[in-house]
């Protein structure tokens, strides 16, 4: 498995929508386009809201997995 | 002497013939992508639970790249007064009406259950416990973010609101005809 470099982590884990989109949104201007962050967060809801983010965003979903009821979002800059 | 073929009369014939020559309906082209959209929230209410609504779509859109304006108006001007402000109002009535309902972001009454502020009280310890922001702190990101908040010059001559005693970063006091303009040009609008 290719190793992935993430530029930039954003913990959301224990914030409800729509504060991990939001934070997210705010790490991801702080990152060079290509580059990717990784975002960690608890709200069941953000399994959706994220892929509607990255569909309107543009920002690629690599990755998402689930964890112990800790989801993880791998997020490309575009 | 020739002799002709006669032409085909068969039924079957004819309906195979016809067959052959039916294509399938091509699926329309794809339509190209409608342009991006704009969103527009006229903020109308200053309950606690729409100013919550408000600040969550605004956040929101703000953090989907959308460009996103709220129309503060009516008794949601009093939402974007500063915290610190306890009476607004230049008349005896605009004071009385300030007076009636606190102004500032951090004191919104519920629509129901209030309750003398029990309610808000409530709202404010399971939001903390679900790690819910508050309003000042959606509000706080949403500027952060770019959200333009517009007020509406009307109302804020007939509270008799000035620029100062609004909290910082907003923007120009506007009328109907902008919002209806908004609109109509490339804006969702959402009344709440």
């Amino acid at each position: 498995m290719a190793v992935i470099e993430v530029s930039q982590h954003v913990d959301a884990r224990g914030l409800s929508c729509p504060m991990p989109i939001v934070k997210t949104a705010q790490a991801i201007k702080t990152v060079a386009s290509g580059e990717l962050i990784e975002v960690l967060a608890t709200d069941a809801g953000s399994v959706k809201d994220f892929g509607a983010w990255s569909k309107t965003t543009g920002n690629e979903l690599v990755e998402q997995s689930v964890d112990g009821g800790v989801y993880r979002f791998v997020l490309r800059r575009k | 002497m020739t002799t002709e073929t006669p032409p085909i009369v068969d039924p079957i014939a004819e309906a195979i013939a016809i067959a052959d020559k039916w294509t399938e309906p091509q699926p329309a082209p794809e339509a190209e992508p409608a342009a991006a959209k704009d969103l527009l929230i006229i903020d109308y209410s200053g309950d606690l639970e729409k100013v919550w609504a408000t600040l969550i779509l605004a956040t929101t859109g703000a953090a989907m790249g959308v460009k996103t304006r709220v129309f503060v108006t009516f008794w949601d001007l009093q939402v974007f007064v500063k915290d610190s402000k306890r009476i607004t109002g230049e008349t005896w009535m605009q004071k009385a009406m300030s007076f009636m309902q606190r102004p500032g972001v951090s004191h919104r009454k519920l629509s129901k259950m209030n309750f003398m502020g029990m309610g808000p009280w409530m709202m404010g310890v399971l939001a903390k416990k679900y790690g819910v922001a508050s309003p000042k702190e959606l509000l706080e990101a949403a500027q952060a973010m770019g959200v333009e908040f517009m007020p509406c010059q009307m109302t804020m001559d007939m509270f008799g609101l000035k620029p100062e005693e609004m909290i910082e970063g907003m923007g120009e006091p506007v009328g109907a005809a902008t919002v209806i303009g908004l609109m109509t040009e490339n804006s969702v609008p959402l009344f709440i």
